[in-house]
Parts: C-alpha cells; sequence; structure tokens
C-alpha cells in the first residue's frame, strides 16, 4: 500500500486524469470535425462548429497543462517522446494550428470555396490530429526503441507499425462516436435525426476496432493484462468499461442523449485506466530492451518539485472543474446560431 | 546544416509570430474591462457597442495566439530535449503552472465574452471579461518567470538523478522571485498594455481620418490614449530598473547592448551606431558616462566590458546593439507621440489633427516592432547560454533529432505561418472596414 502513497504513483495517475480529462473533452470536438463533412448543407455545418465553439479552445488546454504537467513532473518522458516522435507531433502541431484557424474563419467569409477549404481543412486537421495521437500512444504501450542514454534510437517509418496504426484508427473510432453523440445532445431537427442515423454505425466501427486491438494486445502485449490477472479486482474496471460502452446504443435508442454522452466518456475513462494499469509502473515501453523503458521511478521529477506540483494540483484544478462546469452549464441546451456565431 | 542553428532559428520564428498575439490578447483584455465597466457604470450603450467590436477583434487574435501558443508548449520537447531533461524539474512547473492558472481561465470564460451576450446578466458578463484579462496577464506572469529563470537561474542545485544529473528545484519561491523576473514581468505588461492602447488608437484614428463611426472613434481615442500615455512612460520607467538588473547580473549582455568592450572602464551610451566587432569599435553618436551614470549614479564610474569575459562566453554584439537601440528609439518616438496625443487632447484640437491621426494609424506597428525587439535583446543577449551561466545552447538541443527534419519543419512553419498572417491581416482588415455594427448600439442584448 505504501506505494500508492508515494508522489510519483500520485502524478503518475494525475498525468492519466489530465490525459482523460483531454480526451473525453477535446476527443468530442475532433469527432465533430471527423464527421464535418458528412453534412452537405452549410447552415448544418456551422450548427456543427458552433455546437463546440465556445468549449474547443478550452478542451484543448487540457493537452497544453498535460504537456506541462508531463514535462514537470517527468521531464525524462516528455523530452523522450516529444524529440523521438519528432516528425509526427510537428504533424500533430499542424493539424491543431489548422483545426484552431478553421473554425475561426470558415464563417468570415461567404464564398463557397472558402468555407469549402476551410470545412475540409478542419475535417482532415481533426482526423489526422486524432490519428496521430492514437498512432503516439500506441508506440509508448507497444515499445519504442530507446538507447542506455533514453534516447529515441528508431525511425519515422518505424512508429507507423501495425499495433500503433491500430490504435491510431481505434482513436479516431473512439473520438467519432463521442463526437456523433455530442451532436445529437446539441442539435435538434432535420441535423439531429440524420446524425441519430450515423451513430450506430459509428458505434459499430469503434466496437470492431476495440475488439482487434484488445484481442492485439492480448496476443502481442502480455505485459498489459499482467496486472490484471495479478489482482482480479480490476477485472470490474475491464466489465465496466464493457458496461458502458454497451449502454451507449441502448440510451441512443431511448432517447436519453446525455446518458449515451456520458457512457461515452465513461467507457473512455475505463480504456484508459486499463491502459495505465497495464502499463504500471512505466510510463513509456521500451523494445527491444524493455529495461530501457521510462518508468515513474526513472523519469520523475525530485519529490521536491512533485510536492509543489501537487500543491498547485490542489489549488489548480477545483478552480478548473467550476470554470469547466460553469461555462458547460451557461452553454447547456440546443445550438442556435446568431450574430455572434462562427 | 547545423541542428543547433536550425532548432534556434524555428524556435525564433514561432517565438516572434506567436508574440505577435499575446500582447493584443493582455492589452485589449485590459482595455476591453475599462470600456465594459465604463457601460455598467453609464448605461451608455456607445460603449457597449465599444465592447462588442473590440471583442470581435479580440477573439480573432485570440485564436491566432491559442493556435499557434500550443506549438510553444511542445517545442521544448520536441526540439530541446537535452535542455527539457536537464531542467525540466524547475522549468517545468511554471509551463504547468501557467496552464492550470492561466490558460483554462483564459479560454474559459472567453467563451462568455464571445458567445455570451444573450445568456448571462450584464455582470457576469463584465465578470467574464475580468477573468479573460486576469488570465492573460497571469500567462504572462508564468512565462517571464520561466525565461527569467534562465536568465538570472535561482532557487536550485544540480544533482545526480536517476538517469542524469540534472537542476532540481530547491527553494519553489527563489525559483518564481528570481532577481529578474519582477521587473522583466513589469516591462513585458506594460509592453502589452500599449501594444493594446496604440492598437486602438490606431483603428479610431483611421475612422475619424476617414470620417466614420465618428462618436465611437472618439470614445475610443479617449481610452486608448490614456492607455497610451500610461503605458509609454511605464515603459520607460520599467525598462530602465531592468537595465539595471541586467547590469548586475548578466554583465556581459549590458556590455552587448552598449558595444562596451574594455574590461573596465566608464561607458557611454550609444544613441546610435554601429559595432565592428574585429575591431571593437563602435561608430556612432554616445554620451559620455551616460552607462556609468545610470548602472551606478556616477559618470565616471567603470561597467564591465566584453573583454572582461572570453571570447567563448560573448553574446553577438551588433545585433543585440541594434535591436536594443532600435527598441529604445521606437520607445522614445511612442512616448512622443502619446504626449502630443495627451496635449492637443487638453486643447481640444486633437480629433481634428489629421497629420497626428495618420501617424496614429501607423505608429501601431512601433509597440509590435518594440516588443520583438526587445525579447531579441534579452534572449540573444543570454547567448551563449540556454540557462545563463549553467547550460550552453548547443547543449540544449535534442540528440535524436537530425538536421534534416528540423529543416523541413522549419519550412512548412514558414509556410503556414507566412499564409496565416497573410489571412489575419486580411481578416482584421475586413473587421475594421465593417466597423461597428449598427445594431450593437440598439439591441439589449443582456438576458432580462
Amino acid at each position: 500500500m505504501n506505494a500508492l502513497l508515494d508522489l510519483r504513483v500520485i502524478w503518475y495517475g494525475l498525468v492519466g486524469v489530465l490525459l482523460t480529462g483531454y480526451a473525453i473533452l477535446d476527443g468530442f470536438d475532433l469527432g465533430v470535425g471527423a464527421l464535418h463533412l458528412f453534412t452537405k448543407k452549410d447552415e448544418h455545418r456551422r450548427l456543427m462548429l458552433n455546437s463546440i465553439g465556445p468549449v474547443w479552445d478550452g478542451n484543448e488546454v487540457w493537452l497544453v497543462t498535460g504537456g506541462g504537467a508531463l514535462f514537470a513532473a517527468f521531464p525524462e518522458v516528455y523530452a523522450t517522446v516529444f524529440s523521438g516522435f519528432y516528425s509526427a507531433f510537428i504533424l500533430l502541431l499542424f493539424g491543431l494550428i489548422f483545426r484552431a484557424v478553421a473554425i475561426e474563419f470558415r464563417s468570415k467569409l461567404p464564398m463557397r470555396w472558402w468555407r469549402q477549404m476551410w470545412d475540409g481543412s478542419f475535417a482532415v486537421a481533426s482526423v489526422v490530429s486524432s490519428l496521430l495521437m492514437g498512432i503516439a500512444f500506441g508506440n509508448v504501450v507497444w515499445g519504442i526503441p530507446l538507447d542506455e542514454q533514453r534516447e529515441f534510437v528508431g525511425t519515422f517509418l518505424g512508429l507507423l507499425n501495425p499495433f500503433a496504426l491500430l490504435v491510431g484508427v481505434t482513436t479516431v473510432a473512439l473520438f467519432t462516436m463521442h463526437g456523433a453523440i455530442y451532436v445529437v445532445l446539441k442539435t435538434e431537427g432535420e441535423l439531429q435525426d440524420m446524425v441519430r442515423g450515423w451513430v450506430n454505425n459509428t458505434i459499430i466501427f469503434f466496437v470492431i476496432c476495440y475488439g482487434i486491438t484488445t484481442m492485439a494486445t492480448l496476443v502481442y502485449l502480455p505485459h498489459m493484462s499482467r496486472h490484471i490477472m495479478d489482482y482480479p479486482v480490476f477485472f470490474l474496471v475491464g466489465l465496466l468499461t464493457m458496461l458502458a460502452i454497451a449502454n451507449i446504443p441502448r440510451a441512443i435508442h431511448h432517447g436519453r442523449n446525455f446518458q449515451a454522452f456520458l457512457s461515452s466518456g465513461a467507457a473512455m475513462a475505463g480504456l484508459m485506466l486499463l491502459a495505465a494499469i497495464g502499463m504500471f509502473p512505466f510510463l513509456v515501453m521500451a523494445r527491444p530492451n524493455p529495461w530501457l523503458g521510462l518508468t515513474l521511478y526513472n523519469a520523475a521529477s525530485s519529490l521536491k518539485t512533485l510536492l509543489v506540483m501537487l500543491i498547485i494540483a490542489a489549488i489548480g484544478v477545483p478552480l478548473v472543474l467550476a470554470y469547466t462546469f460553469s461555462i458547460y452549464y451557461i452553454f447547456r441546451g440546443k445550438v442556435k446560431l446568431d450574430t455572434m456565431s462562427y | 546544416m547545423d541542428p543547433v542553428l536550425l532548432s534556434r532559428i524555428q524556435f525564433g520564428l514561432t517565438i516572434s509570430f506567436h508574440y505577435i498575439f499575446p500582447p493584443l490578447s493582455i492589452g485589449l483584455g485590459m482595455i476591453l474591462v475599462l470600456m465594459e465597466a465604463l457601460y455598467l457604470k453609464t448605461r451608455n450603450s456607445l460603449y457597449q457597442q465599444m465592447t462588442r467590436f473590440w471583442v470581435r477583434i479580440f477573439g480573432l487574435t485570440f485564436a491566432l495566439g491559442v493556435a499557434t501558443g500550443v506549438v510553444m508548449e511542445f517545442q521544448f520537447g520536441t526540439n530541446w530535449a537535452t535542455y527539457s531533461r536537464f531542467v525540466g524539474d524547475v522549468f517545468g512547473s511554471a509551463l504547468a503552472a501557467e496552464g492550470i492558472f492561466a490558460f483554462f481561465l483564459e479560454s474559459g470564460f472567453l467563451a462568455i465574452l464571445l458567445f455570451g451576450w444573450d445568456k448571462v446578466s450584464p455582470r457576469v458578463h463584465m465578470l467574464s471579461t475580468i477573468m479573460v484579462a486576469l488570465g492573460a496577464h497571469f500567462s504572462a506572469i508564468w512565462i517571464v518567470v520561466a525565461d527569467s529563470w534562465m536568465q538570472t537561474p535561482a532557487g536550485f542545485h544540480v544533482v545526480q538523478a536517476a538517469l542524469r544529473p540534472r537542476a532540481e528545484i530547491t527553494d519553489f519561491w527563489a525559483m518564481v522571485f528570481n532577481p529578474s523576473s519582477v521587473i522583466r514581468l513589469a516591462h513585458t505588461i506594460v509592453g502589452a498594455w500599449q501594444t493594446g492602447a496604440f492598437f486602438v488608437l490606431s483603428v479610431s484614428a483611421y475612422y475619424l481620418l476617414r470620417r466614420r463611426h465618428q462618436e465611437f472613434a472618439r470614445a475610443s481615442m479617449n481610452i486608448g490614449l490614456s492607455v497610451a500615455i500610461v503605458a509609454s512612460l511605464g515603459s520607460l520607467v520599467t525598462g530602465h530598473s531592468s537595465g539595471l538588473v541586467v547590469s548586475q547580473y548578466q554583465p556581459a549582455k549590458l556590455a552587448a547592448m552598449e558595444g562596451h568592450f574594455p574590461a573596465s572602464a566608464p561607458a557611454g551610451m550609444y544613441l546610435f551606431g554601429w559595432v565592428n566587432e574585429d575591431e571593437q569599435r563602435v561608430i556612432g553618436v554616445s554620451v559620455p558616462g551616460m552607462l556609468s551614470l545610470l548602472t551606478h549614479g556616477d559618470a565616471s564610474s567603470p561597467v564591465t566590458g566584453l573583454n572582461a569575459f572570453p571570447p567563448e562566453d560573448r553574446p553577438p554584439v551588433n545585433p543585440v546593439f541594434q535591436a536594443f537601440h532600435a527598441m529604445v528609439g521606437i520607445g522614445m518616438i511612442l512616448i512622443g507621440l502619446s504626449l502630443l496625443g495627451a496635449i492637443l487632447w487638453w486643447w481640444g484640437t486633437l480629433f481634428e489633427a489629421r497629420w497626428l491621426l495618420w501617424m496614429y494609424v501607423f505608429a501601431v506597428l512601433g509597440p509590435q516592432a518594440a516588443n520583438q525587439l526587445g525579447w531579441f535583446t534579452a534572449e540573444v543577449g543570454r547567448q551563449p547560454w540556454i540557462v545563463y551561466g549553467l547550460m550552453r545552447t548547443t547543449e540544449g538541443v535534442s540528440r535524436s533529432v537530425s538536421a534534416g527534419q528540423v529543416l523541413t519543419s522549419l519550412l512548412f512553419f514558414g509556410l503556414i505561418y507566412l499564409l496565416l498572417f497573410g489571412l489575419f491581416i486580411y481578416l482584421l482588415d475586413q473587421k475594421i472596414r465593417h466597423g461597428p455594427a449598427a445594431d450593437d448600439l440598439e439591441v439589449a442584448y443582456h438576458r432580462k
């Protein structure tokens, strides 16, 4: 039990919480981006954009803060992964830049070519960003080639291994499903009916990807299920995750859109928790030499810094949650277009 | 090509482009608080119209600030991994604090500022404006703290960690309040206010010259001019104090700023000049003894010069000299322009003084240029160190990243930022030409 009181373990958990918060929140607006081109009417596209309009940049702050927390709590992980995945992360940055400006610029001018150009940028950037985040996550789980100094010694093409690509596609599927549920929740009428019809397809797409990923993990990465075998209580996490996923089509069928959205968020949290349990105490797996991996023991900052950071988090996180809930509360209900809309 | 040089160029390019936007968010944020407070106090709908117009401009600059800001957070890891491993324990916490205390506040309440007019009461909207402005200022606090730690590191020790030696925090508050952070923060903030103020002045002057939206323009100009005067004089005061801290903690940087070579001799201050680094000579016009006077209060006191440092510890001299002098020159012009405006305003002829209004239209570039030149002086003057006296810039670069990778990303950043800059100027121009919306005066937006 002592291990749980260790500040490094706490920060392992907190970085996980930040990344989970990011996945749940930015996940739906990335998913809305992936669905954007499937709607054809300008009004529908504007409604979709404005459903995420007030919240998307706040959602992206979870990524920035997650990155900052990783830098502060596990600088070796931040340095190894960000420099090792250089080209992939630069591409991700371009994706995030184009997404941000596409949302801002799209509705500023009425020309058809202008809007189509930014619609395309928004959709492609959203899918590419989700895919790259999934690929990065997949590599960290699969294991990357590291030397004694914990420098990445692989190649960009090496990052595109089948397992990482599978996790990438699964991430796109998950975010698309999450985004579709969000659109159903925030819209009404014709657009809502249309997107509701897509939700089941996105669920099927996700469940297939999820099944294959789970299978591949069990077969090729036996260490990922070791802790779950050792402590059967963790089976409960897996079970609850499956129940959450199973509840999504059920809730949509009964018209309980908010419940469906919560279930989808809970499923994401469950998946992240399962990954964290499987990886523990590793943050980055190494391959072919597993002992060169980065763990929360060799990659963490000093206990002094972790304590300072914990105090900062104890002050900051309640504030952040308070604003986040207030903003979502103020912008609750169906999205409407007005003169200030995108 | 050299990966260190390419990574430096890329960092310089991305931070310079990014830094067009944050000072506008800070300065305009503060001005928006004033405008909306005036509206709540007077209930004059002109102030509501002003707030709504400037909020639209604010939204555009904020979006570009976010888009280009994420890049900065990633780049320490992508291009400066060895630096990140060495300083993460100290430097990382300031960045994480920025995320948690500033970015969430800013981005959360921005939603209400932009889209919440009919969803909340006027008081809650005012509160949101204050929160966004505060968030922008908090962001400046933490990032300037982080950067000042690189200039004047304090509150840490270097110890052997699990994988390698690194800097670790010994005293968090000594790290935060390192010798240069407070004064550099003050100088950065007033520079940002100046940026926002001259932006408002420029647009207002343009409307007055075009005889459009005149009532709106006069009221905006009154606010812009008041902030411009305070901020321009504030820049002078904080700039001087900041120079004193540089003279005490980074003497090589100060010597480069004035092209002062003798190891220890009284030094003058150049109005302008050109440094010949090989001959250790400056050609220009100087006030003898001025640097000695400003730093030690005595025109004959010796000032440490570049020759007191081994050649490998000296920053590039002429670029730092030119950037510093251009910044000071622009600062003086901006003080002159704002005081001139104040005098004409007092005489009651400001809004008819077309020659001055034309100068205001272009003066928007002044604070932007001064901001860039100031940061250039600070960061190039810090060279060859990435953390002053502790780690060299050449040692900080990522080892697993090749020059080819950096060159490719640099080219793409260049192209994408060029595109974004063009679009930003185009859309800004559209918004300014469109002007304040007439119905912003009439419609009661707030929830009853």
